[in-house]
């Protein structure tokens, strides 16, 4: 008999993964947030939870949630300005890179979008797991994580620019 | 099988692997690549999230299960404790995976490693192995142990640090003087080996019996215990 494994080893399969989607959904100030709140929901919930559910699509799920919760409480916190300057995230410690880039333009898109791209291309969901998050079709959700993309790649021109280091 | 069978064999699995138009998923892959990178989840960072989500369930009472391990004379020990109290040693031969594995299924899958709610069974332990501790005060879970193996246990601390009794005499201080065997299933189970002494349990010839732990084990504790 193989019962549900120790929540110790759910964080360990899948911190990584639900932390770079909530970074990538939410920025790097209120990612910890989403993931804590994701991570503590999930560990209320995790005895009911069916042996046979993929836990990743569920935990993404759960930090989806958490996230639009964080992005609410931050929006009631914020102090409306006239106009926001259009520079997006600032770039890690090494400088303003690619990555720093990247982040921005992923910043600035649609909220559909970016999660689409996020759920699919971060954390591997398929695409009918991405709609059953996001609501919607499948359809619909490859259609906005190709319409993201599409935009990324416009904002953050010649593909392969970064060199290996 | 022929080239062309394994030819399609391989061009199935292909189609498998790559289910999406290839055109759209070499643009993409390249860009999820730089995403990752772009959202590293840098192993210290996790570690301190796992902490914060440990001390969350503690407060909110929903960490079923706290477990750390310890070095000691006798190798690695897992220690785990449920809000009641310690409810499981584990040698590193019983595999302390499987051990967890069998805690969430008995007890509860919500298991973390929280070494706080284990601070003193773990000092307990470390001035036990120095010789500086006689016995353990510390309240224990017995959950995992029940009926007259249960019963067994519980008498096992009237043996004295130092000393030996037989498993004919366990049986009889636990009111069931024919239950010799059973006394020694329930040694062999003991969910809380070290702090409920079962290694002073030997054979009425003087030998030393099995162990739990292994024999090794055994010997280690008795003659720590003989020394001190």
């Amino acid at each position: 008999m193989t019962g549900k494994q120790p929540f110790e080893a759910v964080v360990a399969a899948h911190g990584a993964t639900v932390l770079r989607v909530c970074r990538a959904v939410l920025g790097p100030a209120d990612a910890d947030d989403a993931w804590s709140e994701a991570f503590l929901a999930a560990m209320k919930a995790y005895p009911g939870l069916p042996p046979d559910a993929n836990v990743e699509a569920w935990l993404v799920t759960i930090a989806h949630r958490k996230a639009i919760d964080v992005t609410r409480a931050a929006a009631r916190r914020a102090v409306p300005f006239a106009e926001i300057p259009d520079a997006g995230v600032t770039a890690d410690d090494d400088g303003a890179s690619l990555d720093g880039d990247i982040a921005a333009a992923l910043t600035r898109l649609p909220a559909r979008q970016k999660q689409a791209v996020a759920y699919h291309y971060l954390a591997g969901l398929p695409y009918t797991d991405v709609a059953a998050i996001l609501g919607g079709t499948a359809d619909a959700a490859r259609r906005a994580a190709a319409d993201g993309i599409a935009k990324l790649r416009r904002s953050y021109p010649g593909g392969r620019v970064r060199s290996e280091r | 099988m022929s080239t062309d069978e394994l030819a399609r064999e391989l061009a199935r699995d292909l189609a498998r692997t790559f289910p999406a138009a290839p055109g759209e998923n070499e643009l993409a892959g390249e860009l999820a690549r730089d995403l990752a990178r772009t959202f590293p989840a840098a192993p210290g960072e996790l570690g301190r999230l796992h902490d914060r989500l440990a001390a969350a369930a503690e407060r909110d009472g929903i960490l079923d299960v706290a477990y750390r391990t310890v070095d000691s004379p006798v190798g690695s020990l897992l220690l785990a404790a449920t809000e009641q109290g310690l409810i499981r040693v584990a040698y590193a031969s019983e595999g302390h995976e499987a051990v967890l594995q069998a805690l969430a299924m008995r007890i509860s899958p919500r298991i973390l490693h929280a070494p706080g709610r284990l601070e003193a069974a773990a000092r307990e332990l470390g001035e036990y192995f120095a010789g500086h501790r006689r016995r353990f005060d510390l309240p224990l879970d017995l959950r995992l142990s029940a009926g007259f193996r249960r019963t067994v246990l519980s008498h096992l601390p009237e043996i004295g640090y130092g000393r030996t009794a037989s498993y004919a005499s366990v049986a009889e201080l636990a009111g069931r003087p024919k239950a010799v065997r059973a006394v020694g299933t329930a040694c062999a189970t003991n969910p809380l080996p070290v702090v409920v002494p079962c290694h002073r349990v030997v054979r009425s010839d003087g030998r030393m019996g099995g162990y739990l732990g292994g024999p090794d084990a055994k010997r280690i504790l008795l003659s720590l215990e003989a020394a001190a």
